[in-house]
């Protein structure tokens, strides 16, 4: 186990000032306002002793040694700091994270998905970090401002984005030209996209398969709800609001391609995805991470497209990833500092890691010539104005877990009337949602 | 948190002979000398008990009484608002819950009575003498040695109702290939209650087995000498012979079944739309997913409750009646 502060010795005099920081959380009720503020010290740089520090994320699949490979890099030009990465399964990250921050032997740095912040935040697990944002002189300007807002949480920031990563439009070109169609002109608008599946349907391929899961089925969801102008909840997260006609437009639209023919119905998990890399279907609404997927399917020929615009406005479902700082235990300024650098460079130097399937946050890393040359990421790069990030709200991942999840299934299987199934939906959520504000007014 | 049965049938050999025996002993030992043996022999069980098992019990019951997040510093006293929440019909918590519970129900009136009946089948077949028994019990009871997590995912890519090999199979026999085995009801259910009978069929039968072999010889013999048909033997002979193990079985099958989680978690998801989610997976979901600790707390304990209902009218309903059949043919 590794106890930030103890690697390399801290003074007795730090850990006494550690430790009335951690009693004060602890008589103050680990409140968000009344806790000890993380000293970032000044300036953008670290030149002080070494330190190591322990880094933690999800990164258990192809993205892992990506992010190994920019920390090697971090490491050579930051002789003094030492980066130790430990990967977790997303699955499991939001429950070992708070656990392991409360009882002394979290990390110092994190990252975490957008949505996850607010719960974080209320859980009193990482800290605030408006002085490190202001200390590297960031501003919205230098990200994207769907993105940099996503990182916020009641007036204060949060996170600090790394990648955003969209739904898009994924063609296998193969079926698509077989069908007589040219996939170098995708479908931009909602006739268009009727009339390539209805050619498809001609030739006997249902293109389009439309699953009552969440991946990929609630993400598409997200995304028409936001095109037709709705959203999932009210400003002040006291109402379930996808029950509004917006989304009962985007519901219904999800299941006339059902209705038409042009997807088979109940979908199984997954099905979706392998239907299309088998060239049983020829699009699929599909997260940027289908690129490292896809990529390595052989004979699979495939391209990527911003989804077309079914509603009335742009706009797709996107979810980031955001270097967070833990609430320090008994961490040193050293330690904050050299955070501080590290997530700045890495913020950086983010290009390479859109080889991950990812579309960096960093507004310099998306104009640098190395994320350009990459073909698919580019392509969902357009949509970057016009991404949603779900988030803002402690719980409201779980919230719509239990509930919007489940209507989407009922009425996409048929089993439910669209309004009927959104409308239980939002009242159950919005019960909830009462629930975690009583959970949460004190954090 | 599978249906795995890992409790192992050492209490089947427990004789009401040695009932009477041990009494005698302790009456007759060592006074108060005797009773610090016992607690001294009981001690290390006793404190793994009070450790793993008592002190969670009661703490989970503290729990439940609160708005109980681990991470937050403040955990509001409820009382037993958790509780209420649970049987106010229209509150957020009641209608997936009592879904859950009933979804467990299903799953268990489904599976019991097949994994009751069809291992004894089994293991009436393998009791006999043929070419090749060693390899059939062996190949009855294999599937039982794998884990939760390979028949759940093996399941899901068998099943799976567009693309996978079960439903491309009945097509190439003529049959129809478009039943959506794993994301609609009742098939959900088939699929289910179909993979935990060939998962767990040979522990059952392994147990009934032993307890077929241990049946004395010399009554099959009486009753052949008596004349009895193979059906009157089964009747009287094996069934009651089998009675210790049929508690047993029961219990532990229903246990198992009530507590079904990966296989839905794995294979459906809960699909469709949270219909096949059982009430360890929902419990699970509101505790460590969405940390509402308490009124998980609470869930569990209505769940348990149910538990120890159900396996005391399964103790009642198969309980000893021998002694008082045997006074009710001496009054005749």
């Amino acid at each position: 186990m590794y106890i930030p502060g103890m690697a390399r010795g801290a003074t007795r005099r730090e850990l006494l000032i550690a430790g009335a920081g951690a009693c004060a959380a602890l008589v103050s009720g680990c409140g968000g306002g009344s806790s000890p503020r993380a000293a970032f010290g000044t300036g953008a740089g670290y030149d002080g002793p070494e330190v190591e520090l322990a880094f933690w994320n999800g990164f258990t699949g192809g993205d892992g040694p990506q992010m190994l490979t920019l920390i090697d890099r971090f490491s050579k030009e930051n002789k003094n700091i030492s980066v130790r990465m430990v990967t977790v399964r997303w699955e499991d990250f939001y429950q070992k994270v708070p656990a392991a921050v409360r009882s002394g032997v979290g990390p110092h740095i994190a990252l975490m998905h957008v949505d996850q912040l607010a719960t974080s935040a209320a859980h009193d697990a990482i800290v605030p970090l408006d002085d490190l944002a202001r200390d590297l002189q960031l501003r919205q300007d230098d990200f994207a401002a769907p993105v940099w807002q996503a990182g916020e949480y009641r007036g204060r920031r949060y996170g600090i984005p790394l990648d955003m990563h969209p739904l898009g439009l994924f063609m296998n070109t193969k079926v698509l030209e077989d069908a007589g169609m040219d996939p170098k002109t995708p479908p931009r608008t909602g006739d268009d996209y009727d009339a390539a599946l209805q050619e498809l349907k001609a030739k006997k391929i249902q293109g389009d398969w439309v699953s009552p899961f969440f991946f990929t089925g609630g993400l598409r969801f997200q995304s028409l709800l936001w095109q037709f102008g709705g959203e999932l909840v009210n400003e002040d997260a006291t109402k379930a609001t996808w029950n509004s006609d917006a989304g009962v437009d985007a519901l219904n639209w999800m299941i006339s391609l059902v209705k038409k023919g042009y997807s088979p119905s109940n979908v199984g998990q997954d099905a979706d995805n392998i239907a299309f890399k088998n060239g049983q279907a020829a699009f699929i609404w599909q997260g940027i991470w289908g690129v490292g997927d896809y990529g390595v399917t052989e004979g699979l020929k495939w391209r990527a497209a911003p989804l077309p615009r079914i509603g009335t406005q742009d706009a797709a479902w996107a979810n980031s990833h955001q270097f967070v700082v833990m609430r320090p235990r008994s961490g040193t300024e050293d330690e904050m500092k050299a955070s501080k650098v590290f997530i700045d460079w890495v913020t950086r130097n983010s290009a390479s890691w859109a080889e991950a399937g990812q579309i960096p946050a960093r507004r310099s890393a998306r104009e640098d010539p190395v994320f350009k040359k990459l073909e698919a990421q580019s392509a969902l790069a357009e949509q970057v104005p016009n991404l949603r990030f779900a988030g803002g709200v402690p719980g409201i991942t779980d919230v719509r877990e239990s509930t919007l999840d489940q209507a989407l299934a009922e009425a996409i299987t048929g089993a439910m009337n669209p309004r009927e199934a959104l409308d239980m939906s939002a009242r159950r959520a919005s019960e909830l949602l009462r629930l975690n504000r009583e959970k949460y007014a004190t954090a | 948190m599978s249906t795995g049965h890992n409790t192992l049938p050492q209490t089947v050999a427990a004789r009401p002979a040695s009932r009477v025996s041990s009494r005698r002993n302790t009456g007759a030992g060592v006074l108060g000398g005797g009773n610090r043996t016992a607690w001294f022999f009981l001690a290390p069980y006793l404190l793994l008990f009070t450790v793993f098992v008592l002190i969670p019990a009661i703490y989970g019951l503290w729990i439940s009484l609160h708005n109980w997040d681990p991470f937050l510093a403040d955990k509001p006293w409820m009382g037993l608002q958790n509780y209420v929440e649970l049987f106010t019909p229209g509150s957020a918590k009641s209608a997936p819950f009592w879904q859950a519970m009933q979804a467990t129900g299903i799953f268990t009136a489904l599976s019991v009575p097949l994994l009751v009946v069809l291992p004894l089948f089994v293991a009436l077949m393998l009791n006999r003498k043929f070419p090749g028994r060693t390899f059939f019990r062996a190949m009855y009871f294999a599937p039982y040695v794998l884990g939760v997590a390979v028949v759940g995912v093996l399941f899901r890519f068998l099943l799976d109702p567009n693309i996978g090999a079960f439903n491309y199979l009945l097509g190439q026999v003529g049959l129809p290939s478009d039943t959506a085995w794993t994301t609609a009801l009742p098939w959900a259910w088939v699929s289910l209650v179909g993979m935990t009978v060939w998962w767990t069929l040979g522990f059952n039968a392994v147990i009934y087995l032993a307890g077929l072999q241990d049946i004395d010889r010399q009554l099959y013999d009486a009753a052949k000498v008596d004349g009895a048909s193979r059906w009157q033997t089964f009747r009287n002979v094996t069934v009651p012979g089998l009675r210790p193990v049929f508690v047993f079985v029961v219990t532990v099958t229903i246990l198992a079944s009530a507590n079904m989680f990966g296989q839905a978690y794995l294979t459906t998801q809960g699909a469709p739309a949270e219909k096949t989610r059982t009430a360890i997976m929902f419990i699970a979901e509101e505790g460590f997913n969405d940390f509402h600790l308490g009124s998980a707390a609470a869930m569990s304990y209505v769940l348990a409750l149910f538990l120890m209902a159900l396996s005391a009218v399964v103790f009642f309903l198969l309980r000893d009646r021998e002694p008082a059949a045997a006074n009710a043919k001496a009054g005749r």
